[in-house]
Parts: C-alpha cells; sequence; structure tokens
C-alpha cells in the first residue's frame, strides 16, 4: 500500500526523528510513504493575518502538487501542515469564489481529490488497532506515559477526536502495552508560536506541562508534533535555570514508541537525536536490551 | 474612535462581523474565554475585555494591545464559549485591522518573527529553521539569544545547516506576488 506524504519543514531539520521513525514504522506494517513532489511550506500561523491570500493560496499549490501525482491520501505529520492541508481543501469545495481566485494565483486547478489524514486518524482508521498489535514484537511492559495533544483537535479543519479530552494516543499506548495516564494537561498550549519572539511565555507553559506529567507520575510524554516535542525537550535546560526544578522527563513522538514494540533499532527510530535520551528509562523498563 | 463621538456606534463590531463572519454582540460576558486562556497572564486586555471594547466601539485601545499579539491561537476560547463566538478568529481579524490602521504595535517583536517567516519561505519556499531564527535573533538585536542551545540541537542532529530549496521557485514568486493582503481586496 502506498500513502502520500506531507512532512513540512521541521521534519526535515528539528523533528527529523518524526520522520525516520514515520517511514519506518509503517514500512513494518508494509505502508510506504510517497512525498508530495516539490511541497511547500504551507505557510504556519504567520501568512493568516500577514497575507490571507497567501495563507490559503500556500496549501492549495500542495493540493495541486498531490493531486497531480495522483496521491489521493496524504497523511500530514505536523497538526498546522494537516490542519491547513484539510482546511484549504474545504474551504475551496464550499467558495467557488475563492476556487477560482486560488487558480489565477497558483495557475492550477485544485480538483478535490486529496484527503488529508493525521498520523493519529491513519492508524485508527486506515491500519486499525488489531493490525497495529499484530506487528509489534514486545511490548512498553507497564511504561506510564502522558499523551499530550497540544492544540491538535482544536485546529481549524480538525476533527479526529474529541476536542479537549482526545483519547487516540492513549489508545495506541494501551495496545502497545503501555499505561496510558489520564491526566490534567492533555491539550493545555504549550506556547510553541512565542518560543522564539516571547520565549519567558513559553517556559512558564512548558513548565506547567512538566509539572502535571511528573505530579502525575509519568515516566515520559508522548507528542505527535514537531514544535510540542521541540518545546517540551529541548526547554528543560532553561526551566532549570528559571525555575530550579531539574523534570529530565523524556519526551518521545508516538510512532518512536510504536517502533519501539516493533524491536526497530535505537538510531533507526532517531531515539538519539532527543535532548532527554531515553535510554536508561527503556533499558531499566527492559522496553530495550543493552 | 470611541463610541461617544462615533457616527455609528456599531461600527467596530461591524467591521469584524464583515471580516469573518463572528458577530461579537453575542458576547455575554461570562468570561470563560479568559478563564481558559493560557496566555491571558501576559495579556494587558483580557480576551472578554476585547470583546467588550469592541460591543462598545473602542477601537483604540484593542488594536494597540499586546493581547491580539500573543494570542498563541491555541483555540481554546473559541472551543469553549458558550455562545459559539469563534474568538481566536476574531484575534486573527484584529491583528489585520492593527496592521491596516498603522496603530504603534502592541508586541513588535511577534510581527518581526512572523514577516521573517513569510520572508523565508519566499526565499526558499519551505523554512529553514536555522536562518529563521539566526534571522530572527540579528533584526532583534539579540544575536546570542538561545545560542546555548545550537551545541545541543547539533549534536542531536536537529539543525539542518544548508537547509532546502525547492524546484520550483518560480511557482512560488507568483503565488507571492499575486497574493494580495486582505481577501476582500482581491474581490
Amino acid at each position: 500500500m502506498q500513502v502520500g506524504y506531507y512532512p513540512g519543514c521541521s521534519l526535515e531539520s528539528s523533528a527529523k526523528e518524526f520522520d525516520l521513525s514515520i517511514r519506518a514504522i509503517l514500512e513494518e506494517m508494509g505502508i510506504s510513504l510517497k512525498e508530495i513532489p516539490d511541497w511547500n511550506c504551507c505557510g504556519a500561523s504567520p501568512a493568516h493575518y500577514l497575507n490571507e491570500e497567501l495563507a490559503v493560496a500556500l496549501p492549495y499549490r500542495n493540493l495541486v502538487k498531490a493531486e497531480e501525482a495522483g496521491l489521493d491520501k496524504v497523511i500530514s505529520p505536523c497538526p498546522a501542515c494537516y490542519s491547513h492541508l484539510k482546511h484549504v481543501h474545504e474551504e475551496v469545495a464550499k467558495d467557488s469564489r475563492l476556487a477560482e481566485r486560488l487558480r489565477t494565483i497558483v495557475g492550477k486547478a485544485y480538483q478535490g481529490k486529496v484527503e488529508s489524514k493525521h498520523l493519529l486518524d491513519f492508524i485508527k482508521e486506515e491500519i486499525g488497532v488489531e493490525r497495529l498489535k499484530a506487528s509489534i514484537k514486545t511490548s512498553l511492559n507497564g511504561l506510564k506515559v502522558v499523551s499530550y495533544y497540544g492544540c491538535l483537535t482544536r485546529l481549524p479543519g480538525v476533527d479526529i477526536d474529541d476536542q479537549e479530552n482526545p483519547i487516540l494516543m492513549d489508545e495506541i499506548i494501551g495496545a502497545l502495552g503501555g499505561e496510558p495516564l489520564d491526566w490534567s494537561h492533555k491539550t493545555e498550549c504549550c506556547g510553541a508560536s512565542l518560543s522564539v519572539s516571547r520565549t519567558e511565555i513559553a517556559l512558564r507553559l512548558v513548565h506547567s506541562i512538566l509539572e502535571a506529567a511528573k505530579e502525575r507520575g509519568a515516566e515520559c510524554i508522548a507528542v505527535v508534533c514537531p514544535l510540542c516535542q521541540s518545546n517540551l525537550d529541548a526547554r528543560q535546560g532553561d526551566i532549570f535555570k528559571k525555575y530550579g526544578t531539574l523534570f529530565k522527563i523524556p519526551t518521545l513522538y508516538i510512532s518512536q514508541l510504536i517502533g519501539l514494540t516493533q524491536r526497530l533499532g535505537f538510531a533507526q527510530l532517531g531515539l538519539n537525536r532527543l535532548v532527554i535520551n531515553p535510554n536508561d528509562l527503556l533499558l531499566e523498563k527492559g522496553i530495550i536490551e543493552k | 474612535m470611541s463610541y461617544l463621538n462615533s457616527q455609528d456606534i456599531h461600527q467596530f463590531r461591524n467591521d469584524i462581523l464583515s471580516t469573518n463572519g463572528e458577530d461579537v454582540s453575542r458576547c455575554i460576558q461570562c468570561g470563560k474565554c479568559t478563564a481558559g486562556c493560557p496566555i491571558s497572564p501576559e495579556m494587558d486586555l483580557q480576551p472578554n475585555q476585547v470583546l467588550r471594547l469592541i460591543q462598545i466601539n473602542d477601537r483604540e485601545p484593542v488594536l494597540r494591545s499586546s493581547t491580539i499579539w500573543i494570542c498563541a491561537s491555541c483555540q481554546t476560547c473559541s472551543v469553549r464559549c458558550p455562545e459559539e463566538i469563534d474568538i481566536a478568529k476574531i484575534m486573527d481579524s484584529l491583528r489585520k485591522l492593527a496592521l491596516e490602521a498603522k496603530v504603534p504595535l502592541g508586541a513588535e517583536k511577534v510581527v518581526k518573527f512572523d514577516e521573517i517567516f513569510l520572508n523565508s519561505i519566499q526565499k526558499r519556499g519551505r523554512i529553514h529553521e536555522l536562518e529563521l531564527v539566526m534571522r530572527y535573533n540579528l533584526a532583534s538585536f539579540q544575536p546570542f539569544k538561545d545560542a546555548h542551545l545550537g551545541p545541543v540541537m547539533f549534536a542531536r542532529g536537529k539543525l539542518s545547516l544548508l537547509g532546502h530549496k525547492i524546484k520550483e521557485m518560480g511557482s512560488i514568486k507568483e503565488i507571492f506576488k499575486k497574493s494580495k493582503r486582505f481577501i476582500k481586496e482581491s474581490v
């Protein structure tokens, strides 16, 4: 089975391990990914108010490129990329004037044939928990995991789970033999959009998320967003300097947790790329061997 | 600019309505948006105050506020509003109105970062994260901000030094050239 893939800019650098682990786990389940040829950035949040038409034209070009390549289903792992593709697809379908305008700007017409999927709903709907379970060779051995969804479930165009109490990741963790913990901060904002320009705000938010995870007894955090991951993982040193608490809680992509139970390699899953190294924790829990 | 000397006391509310279809008149000031807002401690106007000021046609304090810029667009307010007002969408429209009105911006740094972000797409078709952060730090006169993260991120293979440029740069240039800043201008 071949599925379209829109990795997005972060998965080319800071979130390379998200890309590596997604490709590896899907391959284990007989699914190969075909990137949208010559894809461009979705425009993220800055385009919205700085240039309204650009905010819809950039994702529109990706939809056109996907359609030209015959990709009728596209997985976007980054929540922002996913929301933009899906939102523009929906807007074009109901607003013919916008569709016409975008055709003029981009120079090509989108026929509306690309179905967008996030990794989580792709796993639930297209793969299914049974097939996922069939691909695993070991267990997370009761690893205590809090799932952190950030703003994913509330973004425009996104309708994959409950907006304030999502469970898609928790279900996967349970299926892998981990212990998904219910907790308070599943969907609290991490402030990633302010991480560079107003760092102090992002630090306050990340601190409260880490504190809630620790209070709940979490051994690690599972995420599905490149910005959540880098904010929660790479800022723990800054948090220590500012708040005096050394959390040392590893933040893993859900795809890395899946890959571990498929017995894929530490480096193959990009686990060596995380700032807070999960190696000792995984050894201690008997999930990996020396 | 306030309602006292305005011809049309609903002007501000109508501007928002025509920009994005959201009717601020429906706000009952329950304060749920503010209670759930993760950024409210840093905001100079609370989200419910922003809505109230729109209702009473007091434009200037809203457009000059830091609130509209540091709103993280996390959508918690929009999901929780009992009147189903999409407050995050209103914040986005207020940013556009503030730029149009050319008032002093309540959070210059956020806008600077976003402008560099778009410029980066214009040059490459994609974002090159390292270049983006370095350009922002230089432009905001803090060249060594977050520099301590550099070696860690580099050692973990998280910083691509060269970045990627897409092949069809012509089509990206065309998109940037033709796209209008405000959709209503193109109608």
